[in-house]
């Protein structure tokens, strides 16, 4: 099939921003997301740059995607806590945060997920290091990725807080 | 008051979109119209804001009059008095600004 393919990828949560800016370099070479899974991508033949493409972490919010749809986006689809929406470049410019305290207080929603599986997987890996039939060392690996990716995602965030010191 | 803090600009055009009632889409283009293109805003920072200022109570949602699946927004009485406040405030700086630099 000429019309689809599919790309298996993988991207660090806290590479959130290179996912998006990939999903646009596809969109340019004429692929847009048509679908998301696990370490998968599934694209559409389109017009090289006829869509731009944003994703954002977010509950799932019903209304929040009519809002969108009613904006002139598309909903893509959802993958773990991740929407993702295409809309035509001929219909506008299309971006989810236009101000720094918005782009903050997505960057603090992600924070917060990998705070509370971090933690969990702390937990987990500590309780499990008395108990020798166990494997508690795979959860203290995650934590300490998931611990890593909190500072990766804490370092955007205080670059923002800085440029918000002078203005929004 | 707006609890003695300057608005955003984005909030300062969200609450001067919404003296007459407007769905979200409606709010986007009133606020490019108003700052003749210079501020955009983006659906999700919109939709944060839009829930931010329902909590604070300065806007309320209505059933819209066009389209009864839609959700159109209104200011109250304290986000008139909010934005009533913050021209006070725009009105000072700017007549500062003006008054400083027409000195020198």
């Amino acid at each position: 099939m000429a019309n689809r393919r599919t790309i298996r990828k993988w991207f660090w949560v806290w590479d959130f921003d290179k996912e998006e800016d990939w999903l646009n370099e596809m969109a340019m070479n004429g692929w847009v997301l048509d679908r998301v899974g696990f370490c998968s991508y599934d694209f559409v033949k389109c017009e090289p740059g006829e869509y731009t493409v944003r994703e954002e972490m977010h509950a799932f919010d019903e209304s929040y995607v009519s809002f969108m749809e009613e904006t002139g986006a598309e909903y893509v689809g959802r993958f773990f806590m991740w929407s993702f929406f295409r809309k035509k470049t001929a219909d506008g410019p299309f971006d989810l945060f236009s101000d720094i305290d918005s782009r903050i207080a997505h960057l603090d929603k992600i924070g917060k997920v990998l705070t509370i599986i971090g933690g969990a997987n702390l937990a987990i890996g500590l309780v499990n290091t008395f108990n020798p039939s166990h494997v508690g060392w795979i959860n203290l690996l995650c934590a300490t990725l998931l611990m890593y990716g909190l500072g990766r995602i804490h370092g955007k965030k205080e670059a923002l807080e800085k440029e918000r010191f002078l203005h929004e | 008051m707006a609890d003695g803090f300057a608005l955003t600009e984005a909030t300062y055009y969200i609450l001067l979109s919404l003296v007459r009632p407007r769905h979200g889409y409606g709010i986007m283009q009133q606020t490019e119209e108003l700052s003749g293109g210079r501020v955009h805003l983006a659906a999700g920072t919109l939709y944060g804001a839009l829930n931010a200022l329902s909590a604070k109570g300065w806007i309320i949602q209505i059933p819209s009059e066009e389209d009864s699946r839609r959700k159109d927004y209104r200011l109250t009485e304290k986000g008139l008095q909010v934005l009533h406040a913050e021209v006070a405030r725009l009105r000072e700086l700017a007549d500062n600004g003006e008054r400083i630099l027409r000195e020198e």
